[in-house]
């Protein structure tokens, strides 16, 4: 097998595109695509890849860029390639990823996450949803909240509990539920920004198959915390030039607004920029220690730091506007696939962001996970196992 | 591209250095040296410019140095944080700098081979962007006048001193130099006040040649500090880590308390990102980019108050004992409180960058625009 380098990788995109027009049927292309191992390429042959070290995925994404070619919209489609793609590649049957990775990759099929519950949100291990053996079936029943892309998704990664009588961790078991199926109700959820990127998820007598089944019975929690870790990469690990994030908005608008300036707000301002710059470089080292193929648990300081930026910028921006910064845009009811964070007023971004500290984790469980797993200090005495 | 890792010659260079350390530098030494009058540990100095070649490492080997840089120069002031050892390598470091902006060959080569420890004749406090009071130069030339708060000085044979009208080399045994030993916070690196009354200087850089050299070789001590702050800020961590981890209160163990954990867990954020910046700052010295000047002043303007934050937080949470003279953490405290000041303050630095980056101070008042209604109503 030849070894794979940048140059051998940047020569089968050439190839690929003698055959196939980048500017043809869009769908076929990227099934094409997936079929001749340029989707994800770290991912074995016949799951979308070559087996290739994860760095030269960028090569291979740049030369498609360069030709025109369409891409698979990742940013519509978070979840599916972030979070479910991974957890699937590694502990999913071959049949089951045959099955799945491709219209996902291609984003034909989106996906979404049956996780989180009205009273077990960073307690996710205490959820009650219940999936019940019923011949070849499970029927589940339950409740699911904070649930993006919920409406538009055909799969959904689903926890459920398939064991009352044990331990709170180990009688849960991974499904994936087909979002179309009878007793899947879908109702969005309206959140303090007057749009609703989320939904509640009603399931109510939906039958799983139990080919739908991923992993053991009972060894849901261990996979789940695969596609938990996927999360946070997810959330801190996008790269950004200086200034880049919200940081920079703060700093037009200082320079552009000089009437705006106060002492107590320049002091603030430096201090914010300070941060954010330090936020951005230790998420470029995080992302230079993946390349390297020795990633550390650096993903858990970066989703950490850019909520707390991200609340004190914003808030900021909303105090420097002044009387201008009490004007809103809209209070619609929105249905947006990600917040737009930067195209909105000050006031929208101050509300959101206060999401940044609750969404794919809480700073505060976040904080003892780190004390718990990277600092190694005891865990606290708990009384629920 | 910035590099922010570490290479594998890198790595090999930290294990020697923290080998040499962990041998010959216990805290408890340190500790003991305290009560000498020595305020250098000169054998564990010798150790380090001898064994490891110290010294050279950002020689170019023309000059009989290492040739290797600034990123390896980092790497040994992460381990000489880490161990709070009480040796000139911070200064002789910043003295390199200014050397090789002069190319003064002499010079470089005596250091390079660790023959002769040369030092910059300004107060420790200097940052950056400031000029030092320069010193009277007299026909001779001979040197008049006194510099106060020059860190490493104490063991140097040569100073460099910056003069009205250029940089000149001054023989530190010269009988017309004074240096006179201060009672320092941080007493691991002592400063001196230095009186020079009519000392023989040698001229190695003129005019704007000299002026630029102080600025870089300050610039270089802003961004290597913070390598310094990181390695002194992990080993606060991983000591309260250590001590937490053991010590039981009210029948369990201080470090399963959610207040003790939180503190340590934002300690690691900020450690982790300190790291990231301080390495920024390394690689824009090794390469001589022209954002060095920002990357040193974004490296003090957070690295010095992380720093600061781990040894309180060390102090704080070793409780009762991290309060005695008996324990290393006010050492580490001493050591980071001095270097919050050393180079400039996190506050000048952040002065520093709203000049770098275009964040401009408010107006003063009365300087018209701030209020009138003739500007904000368009």
């Amino acid at each position: 097998m030849p070894e794979h380098t940048a140059d051998r990788l940047r020569g089968l995109v050439a190839e690929f595109l003698r055959t196939h027009d980048p500017r043809g049927d869009r769908a076929g292309f990227l099934r094409a695509r997936f079929d001749a191992g340029l989707a994800w390429v770290h991912h074995p042959p016949g799951h979308g890849g070559l087996g290739a070290p994860p760095q030269l995925q960028a090569v291979v994404d740049a030369a498609f860029a360069e030709a025109g070619a369409p891409d698979n919209r990742p940013r519509r489609n978070s979840i599916g390639l972030g979070m479910a793609a991974p957890t699937l590649l590694r502990h999913a049957t071959e049949a089951q990823c045959r099955r799945w990775l491709r219209p996902l990759w291609t984003g034909e099929e989106l996906w979404c996450q049956l996780f989180s519950e009205p009273e077990a949100g960073s307690d996710l291990a205490s959820l009650r949803t219940r999936a019940v053996r019923d011949g070849a079936d499970w029927v589940v029943d339950g409740q699911k909240v904070w649930t993006s892309m919920a409406h538009e998704a055909r799969w959904a990664i689903l926890l459920a509990r398939t064991d009352p009588a044990v331990a709170k961790h180990r009688g849960i078991t991974y499904f994936v539920c087909d979002m179309t199926a009878p007793g899947v109700q879908v109702r969005p959820l309206r959140q303090l920004t007057g749009e609703a990127e989320f939904n509640e998820v009603f399931l109510t007598g939906v039958r799983v198959p139990d080919a739908h089944r991923v992993g053991a019975v009972g060894e849901g929690w261990q996979i789940a915390r695969t596609t938990l870790m996927n999360e946070r990469v997810a959330i801190g690990g996008r790269p950004l030039p200086r200034e880049g994030g919200m940081v920079g908005v703060l700093a037009r608008l200082w320079r552009e607004r000089p009437e705006l300036r106060t002492a107590g707000l320049h002091e603030e301002v430096l201090r914010s920029w300070v941060r954010a710059e330090a936020a951005r470089l230790s998420a470029l080292r995080l992302r230079q220690l993946v390349a390297a193929g020795a990633p550390g648990p650096e993903g858990s300081a970066v989703k950490l730091s850019f909520a707390e930026l991200n609340q004190r910028i914003s808030g900021l921006e909303v105090e420097l506007l002044g009387a201008e910064g009490l004007r809103h845009d809209d209070w619609a009811m929105r249905r947006p696939v990600e917040p737009d964070l930067l195209g909105r007023t000050a006031t929208y971004r101050y509300l959101r962001a206060r999401g940044n500290s609750i969404e794919g984790g809480t700073s505060e469980i976040l904080r003892t996970v780190i004390a718990e797993r990277v600092l190694g200090l005891p865990a606290e005495p708990r009384v629920d196992r | 591209m910035t590099d922010l890792l570490y290479g594998a010659d890198e790595e090999a260079l930290r294990d020697s250095v923290r080998a040499l350390l962990v041998a010959h530098a216990p805290w408890q030494r340190t500790l003991a040296g305290l009560d000498d009058d020595e305020p250098y540990d000169a054998a564990l100095w010798r150790l380090l410019v001898d064994q490891l070649g110290v010294t050279g490492l950002a020689v170019p080997v023309e000059h009989g140095g290492a040739g290797a840089g600034f990123r390896e120069v980092a790497v040994v002031l992460e381990e000489l944080g880490r161990a709070v050892a009480p040796v000139p390598f911070l200064g002789a470091a910043v003295a390199t700098r200014a050397l090789l902006a002069c190319g003064d060959a002499e010079l470089l080569g005596a250091v390079a081979a660790g023959e002769r420890a040369v030092v910059l004749a300004v107060g420790l406090a200097t940052a950056p962007d400031t000029r030092p009071e320069p010193v009277a130069v007299e026909p001779g030339p001979v040197l008049r006048g006194t510099v106060t708060g020059v860190a490493d000085a104490l063991p140097c044979d040569v100073l460099l001193v910056p003069a009205a009208d250029g940089l000149y080399a001054v023989d530190a045994a010269a009988a017309a130099v004074r240096m006179n030993p201060v009672v320092s916070l941080d007493a691991t690196r002592p400063l001196a006040d230095l009186v020079l009354a009519g000392a023989p200087g040698r001229r190695v850089a003129t005019g704007p040649a000299a002026t630029r050299a102080v600025s870089v070789a300050l610039t270089a001590g802003a961004g290597l500090l913070a390598s310094e702050q990181v390695g002194l800020a992990q080993w606060c961590l991983d000591t309260t880590i250590e001590h937490v981890r053991t010590r039981r209160q009210f029948g369990r163990p201080v470090g399963s308390f959610q207040a003790v954990k939180h503190r340590l867990a934002d300690l690691w954020v900020e450690i982790t990102e300190a790291r990231a910046v301080a390495r920024h700052a390394a690689d824009r010295l090794a390469t001589g980019h022209p954002e060095t000047p920002l990357a040193a002043a974004l490296a003090q303007a957070y690295c010095g108050p992380v720093a600061v934050r781990a040894a309180e937080a060390c102090v704080q949470l070793h409780g009762g004992i991290g309060f005695t003279w008996e324990h290393p953490a006010h050492l580490y405290l001493k050591r980071a409180k001095s270097g919050a000041v050393a180079f400039g303050t996190a506050d000048r630095h952040r002065a520093a960058l709203a000049r770098l980056v275009d964040l401009a101070a408010p107006a003063p008042a009365g300087a018209g625009g701030s209020i009138g209604p003739a500007r904000s109503n368009r």
